[in-house]
């Protein structure tokens, strides 16, 4: 009862790949990156040899996904090349979703074009916001109108699936001039949006700055009427709130790649930081360039660390991401990989959230609400 | 047996007993240092955490005087707290003389006279030690002027000593041999030993601890205890090293051990007089009680399931601790558990933590509650220790609750603000006298519930720490008492009712709304806190519930971070108590009774 099938997912994997570059770095952010672009050669050259390390990884892929720090600061060219080696490593499916995240500022039509000749098919654009004093406050080196150029400039170049990032909750930030910003996204009809609630980790500028009492975020339950506000919007808008910060105006364009990390598909992550998964093992890369390098230099996998997931673990996060989207929890399809009849053994737990509103039971499904999703944290620990 | 000395070490609460063991067992070079660490009597985590004494400890250290004699020198160390008082006073039965440490900063304070008076009540010889004589703030001339006025002994028959310096020892060990009286008694008369205290091993069984008065006792003999008329037949004598010291014999005069085939503790009653069964003697030793527990609370498992696991570790506790009583238990909210009797709250409260400790336990504490007594319309009368067990209101003839007298030092300019805290406590019929110039003893009649319930921490505060505080039950008085209960979204919770004072009853559930909307953590839905007197409502709290707790990304390296969160966040719940769809953590069960001030 307790063995659990996961290797049984034999859904094609997914590969990601961290580019380690930003041109300066935002005030929010704890990703490691680095501004010297003059390593891009080098960088470029460990990802294609720590590939090597990987051939095996899985029989096929469906999506690539380049994200980072700031994939738009390599050129065409470079991201071309990437690419090429990709495909060369791997086994890529023909349909597969290939996303750049690219950043406003540093991308025109012609750079679009160059990703779609590249074999690109999906962009997610970090606008942020379409307001400048947010973008400011956030420093973020893009303003407003970078912002809608960068997605006209995906449109233009014939990108039919883009997605765009914002970000809400920024000290300064009124429900009205939120509400201004995603009116903005939705003049570009978006296929996909991520709207992040801004979280301050900590060893950022933003959060030494808080601690000095610059500023204060928004309490929760003004950070709940931003969650709600901004989901009741989108809803109304067409879109489908698939998961916690995830819209999509339709099924088919939900971020398929996102979508393997929450039912535990296989992902591969290259580069330094990235994080991988076969299906009980997780690992991550040196966070530095200089680790990730030295170590791919010596023929070695760049692994800083790695945890073997028991099934009790793997069910805690099963039933996390359950809660973290609007599918939720697929009963007979839980017990089958998880090896625990939810309905049965938590029963009374669910019935109650159910009766408070926070989750939908059906025979098959329990899934969460929109009160629920705003909970997702708490829900799990059931 | 004019070379031993039996005695022990008597002090009010930090002023040094610990350390100047220490330095004793150092000095007579039972220990090499290299194996020596702080506290070497207190064996427990516990009393070295909290500084304090809980279990009695008695080494023998061989000592060769000025005079060119070779000396055994006895010390039983004796529990510090007042919940142990019993102990303490077979502990010092078994001794000839004491050393009476006092604090050179802090004077004499309400132990110290308290233990002044058991040590003279047994006729002990008292050498007045005055301690930590390093220290900037040490007064030691305000302290001699004490050991004159307030304690009525000689003030030059004081030792000085720095017990953490290493100051002044050898003068102790001195004064030991020189002013101690040897122990008296007759080998050849039939055997007389008092117990004052009993271990259990896991290998032998129970070791009693205890002074031969006369007689002599050896492997092979049968003896038998006086109170409970029980024989057994003794495996091994010894004294005590720093492991068992195993012996031919222990005669008239000896601090020792016999191991006899003793299953448990709780068959050794401390206090008892152990004889020969062939060859009793004609009466047993002055002084011995039954330890009757003061305060009840029941114990129930964080998970039901772990019921049984509960009542065997319980079993196994009690092997080493006869002053805890037991029986099985069952509460509508918290299921099946355990009734128990403890000495006082720290007695409890070592109890609590030592089954989740050493027998890793995840165990509730329901609301501690003295013993009432109930004289009911019929003409029968009920003891109630749970106020689960409180009677139907309308067939209560006369309510009693027992009181203490309570005895407090303080400086004078405390008083005022002492005296609040006794009246609001209910305390009655007080009587003050000047010790000394500026210090005052103050003596009150109060509930046992009120003294025992956030007393001593508020008494602290008021006297900035300056004050002590010692109690003696002294009976039953007639009281106008209520059933509180707390309903948590309406459902009442056995565990958190108590008994209390008609006229401060809508404040205590106040109180008790106000702590439990602190202690019981937020949850996804809204939670209503009402207390009750009867079917009305007398107080209300809610917590709010949760809108939004949900990290907004969840990719790559997220999920790991999140997922250990998560698992910390499990484990805390885990060690709360499910009450229909409430989590209740241990915390709550105790600061009812807490003040807000803490």
């Amino acid at each position: 009862m307790n063995s659990i099938k996961t290797m049984e997912n034999s859904a094609p994997a997914g590969l990601y790949i961290y580019v380690p570059f930003c041109r300066s770095k935002c005030a929010y952010c704890d990703f490691y990156s680095i501004t010297d672009g003059s390593q891009a050669a080098g960088y470029l050259h460990a990802l294609s040899r720590e590939m090597e390390h990987y051939r095996e990884f899985a029989p096929l892929f469906d999506t690539v996904y380049v994200g980072g720090g700031t994939p738009s600061c390599l050129d065409t060219g470079q991201l071309e090349e990437l690419l090429h080696r990709v495909r060369e490593a791997f086994p890529i499916a023909p349909n597969s979703e290939i996303t750049v995240e690219v950043n406003p500022g540093d991308v025109d039509t012609v750079f679009m074009r160059g990703l779609r000749d590249a074999g690109v098919n999906r962009v997610s654009v970090g606008v942020q916001s379409f307001d400048d004093s947010i973008l400011k406050s956030l420093g973020r080196r893009h303003n407003g109108r970078e912002g809608r150029e960068a997605v006209e400039a995906a449109r233009a170049a014939g990108f039919a699936n883009v997605g765009v990032d914002l970000i809400y909750g920024v000290p300064g930030q009124s429900h009205d001039l939120w509400q201004e910003t995603m009116e903005t996204a939705l003049v570009f009809n978006p296929e996909h949006l991520s709207c992040y609630e801004l979280t301050l980790e900590e060893g950022t500028p933003f959060h030494r700055r808080m601690e000095r009492g610059e500023f204060s975020l928004p309490g929760e339950e003004e950070a709940y009427r931003f969650f709600s506000m901004t989901s009741a919007f989108l809803e109304q808008r067409g879109y489908t709130h698939y998961e916690v910060s995830n819209f999509a105006r339709e099924r088919a364009l939900i971020s398929r790649h996102n979508h393997k990390y929450w039912d535990h598909t296989p992902c591969l992550g290259l580069g330094p930081a990235a994080h991988s998964f076969n299906g009980t093992r997780r690992w991550w890369n040196h966070r530095s360039l200089e680790g990730y390098g030295r170590d791919v230099a010596s023929g070695l996998a760049p692994v800083a660390g790695a945890e073997d997931l028991t099934p009790e673990e793997l069910r805690l996060e099963a039933l996390y991401f359950g809660f973290r989207t609007k599918r939720g929890i697929h009963g007979p399809e839980f017990r089958e990989r998880y090896g625990i009849d939810l309905f049965r053994e938590k029963g009374p737990a669910l019935r109650c959230l159910r009766d408070e509103g926070l989750v939908t039971l059906d025979d098959e499904f329990m899934a969460p609400t929109r009160r629920g999703l705003a909970l997702a944290d708490r829900l799990c620990l059931l | 047996m004019k070379n031993i000395r039996n005695f022990s070490i008597i002090a009010h609460i930090d002023h040094g007993k610990s350390t100047l063991a220490d330095r004793l067992i150092q000095h007579t070079g039972m220990v090499e240092d290299r194996n020596f660490r702080d506290q070497i009597l207190d064996n427990m985590d516990i009393e070295r955490e909290r500084g304090i004494t809980i279990k009695s400890q008695a080494i023998t250290l061989p000592y060769r005087a000025k005079n060119g004699q070779d000396y055994i020198l006895n010390l039983i160390d004796t529990p510090g707290h007042v919940d142990f008082t019993y102990e303490v006073s077979r502990s010092l039965a078994s001794c000839e003389g004491v050393l009476l440490l006092i604090d050179a900063s802090q004077g004499v304070q309400a132990q110290t006279i308290a233990n002044l008076y058991l040590a003279m009540e047994n006729n002990l010889a008292i050498i007045p030690v005055v301690n930590k004589i390093d220290l900037l703030t040490a007064d030691v001339d305000r302290v001699l002027e004490q050991i004159d006025a307030e304690l009525g002994l000689d003030p030059f028959s004081h030792i000085k000593c720095s017990a953490k310096q290493g100051i002044g020892i050898e003068d102790v060990l001195e004064a030991i041999v020189e002013r101690i009286p040897p122990p008296k008694g007759d080998a050849a008369k039939a055997l007389s030993a008092l117990i004052f205290d009993a271990k259990y091993d896991s290998f032998r069984g129970t070791v009693i601890h205890c002074r031969v008065f006369d007689g002599e006792v050896k492997p092979g003999d049968i003896i038998r205890f006086m109170s409970s008329g029980s024989t057994y037949k003794v495996e091994e004598v010894g004294c005590f090293g720093i492991a068992r010291l195993r012996k031919d014999t222990l005669a008239a005069g000896d601090v020792g051990y016999i191991i006899a085939g003793v299953k448990t503790v709780a068959d050794v009653h401390i206090g008892d007089t152990i004889t020969h069964d062939n060859r009793p003697a004609d009466q047993a030793l002055p002084g011995f009680k039954e330890i009757k527990p003061v305060v009840f609370s029941s114990i129930y498992p964080i998970s039901s399931e772990d019921y049984e696991d509960l009542a065997v570790s319980l079993e196994k506790y009690k092997l080493n601790d006869a002053a805890l009583v037991y029986q099985k238990d069952s509460s509508v909210a918290l299921g099946l558990g355990f009734r128990c009797g403890f000495l006082g709250l720290l007695h409890l409260e070592i109890v609590q933590e030592r089954l989740e400790r050493e027998f890793d336990q995840s165990i509730i504490l329901s609301v501690p509650s003295v013993r009432y007594r109930f004289t009911l319309k019929d003409g029968s009368v009920v003891q109630v220790d749970n106020p689960s067990n409180y009677p139907d209101p309308s067939s209560i003839e006369k309510a009693e609750e027992p009181f203490i007298r309570a005895t407090m030092i303080m400086p004078e300019k405390y008083l005022g603000a002492v005296m609040k805290l006794c009246t609001e406590k209910r305390g009655a019929n007080s009587t003050m006298n000047y010790l000394s110039p500026g210090r005052v003893e103050l003596i009150y009649e109060m509930p046992l519930a009120e003294v025992l319930f956030d007393f001593y921490d508020r008494f602290k505060t008021v006297t900035q720490g300056y004050g002590s505080f010692d109690y003696d039950i002294i009976d039953y008085r007639e009281g106008k008492l209520v059933l509180l209960d707390i309903l948590v979204n309406g459902e009442k919770v056995d565990a958190l009712s108590q008994i209390v004072h008609r006229d401060n009853a809508r404040q205590r559930g106040v109180h008790a709304c106000d702590k439990l909307k602190d202690e019981i953590p937020r949850q996804q839905f809204k939670i209503a806190i009402q207390g009750a007197i009867g079917g009305e409502i007398i107080s209300r709290s809610t917590i709010s519930p949760f809108r939004k707790d949900v990290t907004a990304k969840c990719y790559g390296g997220d999920i790991t971070r999140k997922r250990k969160l998560l698992e910390k966040q499990k484990k805390g719940k885990k060690r709360m108590k499910m009450v229909g769809t409430v989590s209740i953590p241990q915390s709550a069960f105790l600061a009812v009774l807490q003040s807000d001030n803490d």
